[in-house]
């Protein structure tokens, strides 16, 4: 019985195992190949680089214009992230912890906009933003996802786990809402904006359907834009750079996962959505 | 009334932006309007159903259609198994080193779907890609993987199960982890196997984390776009063609009224799926 236990154990680990190498090592096969020279690449796809090279990621800063698209990556994150935060926690109070009229019917509709697909909203919304005179502009491409019901949602649930006794004393001292809100609501709902704001973040340094239609020059593109881009048609570039520049849209966010991953999956297994 | 003050500037954007743009997007569906007119949106002509009627004559959409659906049949049963396995995997007594594996299973999930799709075309070149050197170091000849219109779309299929499995996994995990462990004592003494166990008293009281999975993997299964956009611009053949990708393309040719249109139906879709499958997998009885 023993014995058939530890068969059992180690084919559990075996199974695992290829499993892992399945999943991450197409991960590291890019990580390797961006190292490589462009003949390597495909001479020797497989395997340590037989000289590592660094003209790739050169190539990539120098002579394509990536450091812009990582700044255009980055400075759309932020904003987003920040809008998000600020603006979900406010409405996620407001329907968890106050009353007032049409509070019920709010939620739902925000709710529904979370089945409503990004192909049903982007011909609409592309009007609106070129008659507002803001295609192609940092505010076009960032003002859409601001307030994004996905943080609602995960406000509001973490806002009604939150004992009202604390509110309800504050308001006895005669504390008015807002300073409520800043002073006690917001400090204790740490750990609920560190998920949105990481998940938030995420989904808009990964976003591309909006970023590809919005921006329309080269000083406007995000990463996975230029990334796509380069990747087809007659713009296309080398295999060894395309590689790079995979690895430069991966790479931070999976720092930033590997150091905060208990956030996303608390994230994902409280709200259930990524 | 300070709850609306609160309230208020979400509220604002999310009209302007959200709610706005999907009322608008109906109205468009029924009119002529194009990329011309974009300078006057209101001055187009109503056209009724006709750029729905045109949609289900046109045989690329019709195309895209069967596309995305075979997509979606194949590959949410396949991402669920596969994250049901590793959920099973990881939560059978191994302790040591499941917070490796989960994060390992998990990282496709966050990183940017252009950037795998970029890697994966590369792993699947029929000459330079590691896929067919490893089968050709056990003697088989593998296809042309994505320049196949026979094996396009189930190459893209396998990637998405590939890339997708590790968000329900973690939402399995969760799932296997609330059910109480005497009840498999207890059908143990009973003398029931690991697979009933499995049937009777797993997949049953997993219920609700699977038709929660099936509902978000269909959701975004149905809305199929960067991978055949990356991978194979929609071919060959038009073999990879997604629904959302001919919107693209129609809203590309400057013909926005009939891109809305065929958004709506996109819309449709999925809400007819999210219902089938609460009704496929919601609220039955856990006995039967």
């Amino acid at each position: 019985m023993r014995r058939r236990d530890l068969a059992a154990k180690i084919s559990l680990y075996a199974i695992l195992l290829a499993g892992l190498v399945v999943v991450v090592g197409p991960f590291l096969w890019m990580l390797l190949s961006s190292f490589k020279t462009e003949g390597e690449i495909r001479s020797a796809p497989t395997g340590w680089p037989s000289h590592w090279t660094f003209t790739n990621y050169r190539d990539l800063f120098s002579r394509l214009d990536f450091p812009q698209y990582f700044a255009n990556s980055a400075i759309v994150a932020v904003l987003v992230t920040a809008g998000n935060l600020l603006f979900c926690s406010l409405i996620g109070y407001a329907l968890a912890k106050l009353d007032f009229p049409g509070r019920k019917a709010l939620f739902l509709t925000v709710l529904g906009m979370l089945m409503v697909p990004g192909m049903v909203t982007f011909v609409p919304q592309f009007v609106l933003i070129s008659n507002m005179g803001l295609a192609n502009s940092y505010a076009g491409l960032v003002l859409p996802f601001l307030a994004g019901p996905f943080g609602v949602f995960l406000m509001r649930q973490f806002l009604l786990a939150i004992p009202d006794d604390l509110i309800e004393a504050a308001r006895v001292d005669g504390a008015g809402e807002w300073r409520i809100f800043w002073r006690i609501v917001l400090p204790l709902c740490r750990p609920a904006l560190a998920t949105l704001g990481i998940l938030t973040f995420l989904a808009s340094w990964n976003n591309f359907l909006w970023p590809l239609v919005v921006a329309t020059t080269d000083d406007k593109y995000t990463l996975p834009v230029a990334l796509a881009l380069y990747s087809i048609g007659q713009n296309r570039i080398y295999f060894g750079l395309l590689l790079a520049g995979a690895v430069v849209v991966v790479l931070p966010v999976l720092i930033v996962f590997l150091v905060l991953q208990k956030h996303f999956l608390r994230g994902i297994a409280t709200t259930g959505l990524k | 009334m300070t709850g609306w003050s609160f309230a208020a500037p979400f509220t604002v954007l999310f009209l302007v932006f959200a709610l706005l743009p999907v009322l608008a997007s109906l109205v468009m569906s029924v009119t002529d309007l194009r990329a011309t007119d974009l300078r006057h949106p209101l001055a187009v002509n109503f056209v009724g159903l006709q750029n729905y009627t045109r949609l289900f004559e046109d045989a690329l959409f019709r195309r895209a259609a069967v596309n995305t659906g075979v997509f979606v049949v194949i590959g949410v049963p396949l991402t669920m198994v596969l994250a049901l396995a590793a959920a099973n995997g990881l939560n059978s007594g191994l302790i040591r080193l499941r917070g490796l594996f989960r994060v390992g299973f998990y990282l496709p999930v966050v990183t940017s779907i252009v950037a795998i799709a970029v890697v994966w075309r590369f792993l699947l070149d029929p000459e330079a890609g590691i896929v067919n050197s490893l089968l050709a170091a056990v003697g088989i000849d593998g296809p042309a993987w994505l320049q196949d219109s026979r094996t396009s779309l189930a190459s893209i299929t396998v990637m998405a199960a590939w890339r997708n499995f590790g968000s329900l996994m973690v939402i399995f995990l969760a799932a296997l982890q609330g059910i109480p462990v005497d009840l498999y004592e207890a059908a143990t003494l009973d003398g029931a196997g690991r697979w009933q166990q499995f049937r009777r008293i797993t997949l049953p009281l997993m219920r609700p984390a699977l038709l929660f999975g099936a509902v978000i993997t269909g959701i975004g299964y149905l809305q199929l776009f960067e991978e055949p956009l990356v991978m194979t611009q929609g071919g060959p053949l038009s073999s990879t063609l997604s629904v959302s990708y001919h919107i693209y393309n129609q809203f590309g040719f400057g013909n926005y009224g009939y891109a809305a249109a065929a958004s709506y139906v996109l819309f449709v879709a999925i809400v007819a799926l999210s219902a089938l499958q609460f009704r496929l997998l919601g609220a039955r009885d856990a006995s039967s």
